[in-house]
């Protein structure tokens, strides 16, 4: 379509003005957690780190015990994202193909447990818990993370199996497979990018999930790293700026990441939802 | 024991002469259902219904007496609760002050990446990082923005000649509308590229016919663009306000509710409620309320919906 240059201008301002509004604090987390202590302290922020150093990341991993903290991370969140796929995939593949009261409450759940203030849920899951002195453990943050990460990957996964047609699975039947084999041999196959996409999605969820674990979570050696991450910030609120700005910018990698490979499949699937739904 | 069973089900379904294939398809899929049926029941519809329970009792953490039941006291104290209807205020305040900026502006973002641009591959690039993010990171890196001194906010506000050093996130004044800022910020991503695929659906042709008649960029919007985005557009738009009305991580890491309160959500109140204070019975119920609010906030939007479809 033809655009007057005017217009065009406009446009571009825009736009320009939108990359400054969402580059700025990014671009400030990577200067801040670049700056030598003596630049920090300045009385003139400079932008960029006039003489780059990695102290604040040294000094944020002598001051808390963060490799412990991301590895409670990359443990809760990969067990949370095996779990949760691996239970969701069935029941996702009978929401796709079959109609009836239960598949409907599922589905009404899905869409309920996106409105819930999680203190409702999080102070009897607390009670039970404790009862199973599961408070303070990585096991019990696995438990409820699985729940967290149900309802979306439900959502994803139906998309995906919609997505398979089911006059392959009917042909299969008909060579005289049964319901697991077609499943494990002919949809299993066609579904895999789908939920690998799925269990990604997971990961990055319980990686970056914070209030469960701040409510679950006491001892710092079983903090997960968003947890840990508020401990720079201190009681009164003064933080250490270099090593927090390092920290946190070390946190994001592995969510960064993993979003970067899924980012598409996403929202499609996320689309497919919201039109559809 | 799986591969015995299941021989003799694939047995007793042999597609015999006659038999119709769907049956493979259709015959009962409980065994499916069951792995993800039974951690929803016990760790999420269970618990929920339990925190109703809670919120007629005297829950509290370290008590060693047994729990009572008492009825709506829990309810009548919140009722007398000042500083909570206080929090549910600022609640809505900032639940619509950060959805309906986010969505104008993602909206904008969004016909922007739809045009032609030069520079959309790193308008797309950098919409995904906020989103990928920790919501603790995001606050973590607002705080060092916002930073009275060693931030680049003021710094900024400085060489552009507007003073330039206010302490945004501790003023009275300031701090809400400092992290409704950040939580414009967080959500426009994905809020973007929801509406970015919804431009997607609309048919192309219908933008061209309409420009060959000589509609204006306005008009064009308003009576093709629009309708096709409509569907996303609201659906989005609901969930943004009820995902801040719930909102925690962010505003916990920016203020933790301070200064005095200001920017202290029904979230961050009732968090304390339980696990500083230890009272669950009052906490459950204020996650009562809350979720009672949102029931009727969203039969206020839907009712909103249904009526604007009568529009052109």
């Amino acid at each position: 379509m033809r655009t007057r240059p005017a217009a065009r201008a406009g446009q571009y301002a825009a736009l320009l003005a939108y990359l400054v509004f969402l580059a700025f604090p990014l671009v400030w987390l990577a200067s801040t957690a670049f700056k030598p202590p003596t630049e920090l302290a300045g009385l003139h922020p400079t932008w960029i780190p006039q003489d780059p150093t990695l102290a604040n990341f040294r000094q944020a991993f002598d001051e808390q015990p963060l490799l412990r903290a991301a590895l409670n991370s990359l443990l809760t969140a990969s067990a949370a994202a095996v779990v949760a796929v691996a239970v969701a995939t069935p029941m996702a593949y009978v929401m796709a193909r079959h109609r009836g009261a239960l598949v409907r409450a599922v589905t009404g759940w899905v869409v309920v447990s996106q409105a819930f203030p999680f203190v409702l849920l999080i102070i009897p899951l607390f009670l039970v818990l404790r009862n199973l002195r599961l408070i303070d453990s990585l096991p019990g943050l696995v438990l409820v993370h699985v729940v967290w990460a149900l309802p979306f990957a439900l959502w994803m996964l139906t998309g995906y199996v919609r997505a398979v047609p089911a006059e392959l699975e009917e042909a299969a039947a008909v060579d005289g497979a049964g319901r697991l084999r077609t499943l494990v041999s002919v949809t299993a196959p066609l579904l895999a990018p789908g939920i690998a996409a799925t269990a990604l999605f997971a990961f990055v969820t319980a990686w970056n999930e914070f209030f469960f674990a701040l409510v679950l979570l006491k001892t710092p050696e079983q903090q997960t790293l968003p947890v840990l991450l508020t401990r720079f910030i201190g009681a009164e609120g003064v933080a250490d700026l270099g090593p927090l700005a390092a920290a946190a910018f070390l946190a994001t990698l592995p969510s960064l990441l993993v979003f970067a490979l899924i980012q598409r499949r996403i929202t499609g699937s996320l689309l497919a939802g919201a039109v559809k739904g | 024991m799986t591969s015995v069973t299941e021989a003799r089900r694939s047995e007793s379904r042999a597609p015999g002469p006659g038999r119709p294939a769907r049956r493979a398809v259709d015959h009962g899929p409980w065994f499916l259902v069951l792995p993800a049926l039974i951690p929803i029941l016990v760790l999420s519809v269970g618990p929920l219904l339990h925190g109703i329970l809670l919120a007629f009792t005297d829950a509290q953490s370290g008590r060693t007496e047994p729990t009572r039941w008492i009825g709506t006291l829990n309810f009548q104290d919140l009722l007398q609760d000042t500083l909570f209807w206080e929090s549910f205020r600022i609640g809505l305040v900032w639940a619509v002050g950060v959805t309906v900026p986010q969505f104008l502006l993602a909206l904008g973002l969004a016909l922007l990446l739809d045009q032609d641009l030069r520079l959309r591959w790193a308008a797309r690039a950098l919409a995904i990082v906020p989103w990928a993010m920790p919501e603790v990171v995001v606050g973590i890196m607002w705080r060092l923005t916002y930073n009275p001194d060693a931030g680049i906010l003021n710094e900024t506000l400085r060489d552009l000649g507007f003073g330039g050093d206010r302490d945004w996130l501790s003023g009275l004044a300031t701090a809400l509308p400092a992290v409704i800022v950040v939580g414009v910020w967080a959500g426009m991503p994905q809020t973007t590229v929801a509406l970015l695929a919804g431009l997607q659906n609309t048919p192309r042709e219908l933008h061209e016919a309409a420009a060959v008649d000589g509609a204006g960029a306005w008009r064009r919007f308003r009576t093709v663009t629009w309708p096709a985005l409509r569907p996303v557009a609201l659906a989005i738009t609901a969930l943004n306000l009820i995902w801040n009305f719930n909102s925690f991580a962010l505003v916990y890491v920016l203020t933790s509710g301070g200064p005095g309160g200001r920017t202290r959500l029904p979230m961050l109140f009732a968090y304390e409620e339980a696990f500083r204070y230890g009272q669950f019975g009052y906490a459950a119920a204020m996650g009562c309320v809350m979720v009672a609010a949102i029931s009727v906030l969203l039969a206020v939007f839907l009712a909103g919906r249904l009526k604007g479809g009568d529009a052109p």
